[in-house]
């Protein structure tokens, strides 16, 4: 299977029904508030949803406006400003929908290295406007951050192979 | 716009509109969703600026669309919870009862052990509360709690928080504190119908006066980045051991004073001539279940109001060597714990119970040797000096002074012969006025059955 696509023809584009689309990251945010704290701090649930929605439909504009919902909602469960979240997962909805019109991201392997690099995207994204704009302390950890990034890449490849189930051919 | 010239060919020239209409359609539908891009992050960078900048009344601005996550998400995480709970129970109420019936033997071991120790610590209250009567110190009573369970958290790692399943509706308010039995846990930040966010002590926006319980060194007790709990504000020159206790100091008018905070972990030297003093917190914050919010508390003056028994009945009920009183002898009611056993033993008798014995039959007395010979007046006439001193503790019993050195932990230093003991004279008995504060001297109670004084020196 091609790595690469050479032309938009070879792209296919998926859509999900409503109680999917609302539902799964409805679930996602309730699980992950429901984790314990020691895994919550490594593992990212709305984040891989955010990433499988943008890539499964491959539309930029979808995907950014899926992230910010995600994020801005992941942000209201938590004290800090609203939108620390929100602007870190519209980065990513938008890159990993734009990727996904060039790449084959069905492949488990693509799937763990898109994942692991969106989950440093992530990351980094989310450390700049909480540092830069929010003024909150912050530490970066790389080791942490790839940790973390590995766990989620793990996870995705496990996590989108049963979201793969939703997805409708347009 | 097309424009017709003289020689009638059509000569085009773009106007300012057709300028602008160009850049619409070429600028903005080649990088259309670049534009969108922009545009969704450039409306919430502004509103993250609006929230930055009216910090103060963030909570309050951001209410409603909170509520409506928060309502979106808590019905789950209470099914969730339910549910684990509802497992739990029956795994643990039926299934695992193994080891119950020894287990309820250590329980019972432990209890004879805790109603010794709460003789002694009543002892120690009741002094504690003749003091503040007498430099007037307003108490702080934690007059109620309201138990809750915890059913979900942020999710965050940045945003250290925890949502319990009491809200407006279960009397719980803005800024009300949050321990469990451990040691304090946090504050309630912001409150719904049904659920309650708090804030734990560890997350970087908390803050909390804390005291080191030996040293009583204040500080500031803060959350760091990393989900640490450090103590702020305490000078570098100053000596902090690890291992301290460390409370709440009350200063924050959130947590009651002496609340259990944690221990000293790690200290360093930090910045600004502070020190970095690394804080265990008491509770576990990362495997929170059930939590007690702190939904009443009161200040009042210190009264010895209600605590009708003399240190020095205590005291004379703690000792093995009392001797037994005549028949008119009566307990105090509230002293003696339920179910305690009175100790049966003959004034003679010189094989002192062990203090520490698991269930044995010497919990404390109930038997009280002044009791009935000294109204609850008195209460308030034990010297302010007495408090520190054990000698003069045991003079104002004279059962006191007859306890064997080995009988009891905390009196296990029998003081020295003190001068003031011979001159309890039976005149000196009569009970000062109840609101007598000035110190007086010893308020023997029964001279009629006080021991020898041959008994009263220390073996």
């Amino acid at each position: 299977m091609p790595i690469t696509y050479t032309s938009n023809a070879q792209v296919d584009v998926y859509r999900f029904s409503i109680p999917v689309t609302i539902g799964v990251p409805l679930l996602a945010l309730f699980v992950q508030a429901s984790l314990p704290r020691s895994f919550a701090v490594y593992f990212d649930l709305p984040l891989l949803v955010t990433i499988f929605f943008a890539m499964a439909r491959r539309s930029p504009v979808a995907g950014l406006f899926t992230g910010a919902v995600i994020g801005l909602a992941q942000d209201m469960l938590g004290s800090n400003p609203i939108g620390i979240y929100g602007i870190a997962k519209t980065v990513v909805g938008y890159g990993a929908s734009s990727l996904g019109v060039k790449l084959d991201v069905e492949n488990a392997g693509a799937r763990f290295l898109v994942t692991l690099g969106f989950y440093l995207v992530h990351s980094a994204v989310y450390f700049s406007v909480a540092h830069l704009l929010v003024n909150m302390t912050q530490t970066w950890s790389w080791s942490r951050g790839i940790l973390a990034g590995v766990a989620n890449a793990f996870l995705s490849v496990a996590l989108f192979f049963v979201l793969d189930k939703f997805k409708q051919r347009t | 716009m097309p424009v017709v010239s003289d020689d009638g060919h059509d000569n085009w020239q773009l106007t300012t509109g057709d300028w602008q209409l160009f850049f619409m359609e070429s600028v903005l539908g080649r990088y259309r969703n670049l534009v969108i891009l922009v545009g969704v992050l450039f409306l919430q960078v502004l509103g993250l600026a609006m929230q930055v900048k009216r910090a103060g009344n963030d909570a309050e601005n951001t209410r409603l669309i909170r509520i409506w996550v928060v309502g979106a998400i808590t019905p789950f995480e209470r099914i969730l919870v339910w549910g684990q709970n509802g497992t739990s129970n029956i795994w643990h109420n039926y299934f695992y009862l193994r080891g119950v019936r020894a287990e309820n033997r250590e329980l019972k071991d432990q209890i004879e052990q805790m109603r010794l120790e709460q003789v002694r610590l009543s002892e120690d209250a009741a002094q504690a509360r003749r003091l503040q009567t007498l430099v007037a110190f307003k108490e702080q009573f934690i007059s109620r709690t309201v138990a809750a369970q915890v059913i979900g958290s942020s999710g965050s790692d940045l945003s250290r928080i925890v949502y319990i399943d009491k809200g407006e509706n279960a009397g719980i308010r803005r800024d009300m504190a949050v321990m469990t039995s451990d040691g304090i846990v946090g504050k309630v930040l912001l409150v719904y119908p049904s659920v309650s966010q708090v804030l734990l002590i560890n997350d970087q926006s908390s803050g909390v006066g804390a005291l080191l319980e030996k040293t009583r060194l204040q500080g500031v007790l803060r959350g760091t980045a990393n989900g640490e709990v450090a103590l702020e504000r305490v000078m570098s020159d100053e000596q902090v051991p690890v291992g301290e206790t460390v409370l709440t100091s009350g200063g924050d008018q959130i947590f009651p004073k002496g609340l259990p905070v944690g221990t000293v972990m790690k200290v360093a030297n930090g910045k600004d001539l502070f020190l970095n003093i690394k804080i265990k917190p008491a509770a576990n914050l990362s495997k929170l279940e059930e939590v007690l919010v702190l939904v009443e508390k009161q200040e009042r003056q210190a009264t010895e109001e209600g605590v009708h028994v003399r240190a020095a009945d205590i005291l004379a009920q703690r000792l093995p060597s009392v001797p037994d009183k005549p028949a008119t002898a009566t307990p105090i009611p509230g002293v003696a714990p339920a179910g305690a056993k009175p100790i049966a033993k003959p004034a003679s008798t010189s094989t002192a119970p062990k203090p520490t014995g698991t269930a044995s039959p010497t919990a404390p007395a109930v038997k009280n040797p002044s009791a009935s010979s000294v109204p609850a007046a008195s209460t308030t006439v034990q010297p302010a000096k007495s408090a520190d001193r054990p000698s003069t503790r045991q003079k104002n019993s004279g059962a006191a002074s007859s306890v064997a050195p080995e009988s009891t932990p905390t009196e296990a230093k029998p003081t020295e012969p003190n001068p003031d003991a011979s001159q309890s004279k039976p005149a000196s008995a009569q009970p000062k006025p109840a609101d007598s504060t000035t110190p007086a001297p010893a308020a023997p109670t029964q001279p009629a059955t006080q021991p020898p004084p041959a008994e009263s020196s220390p073996q």
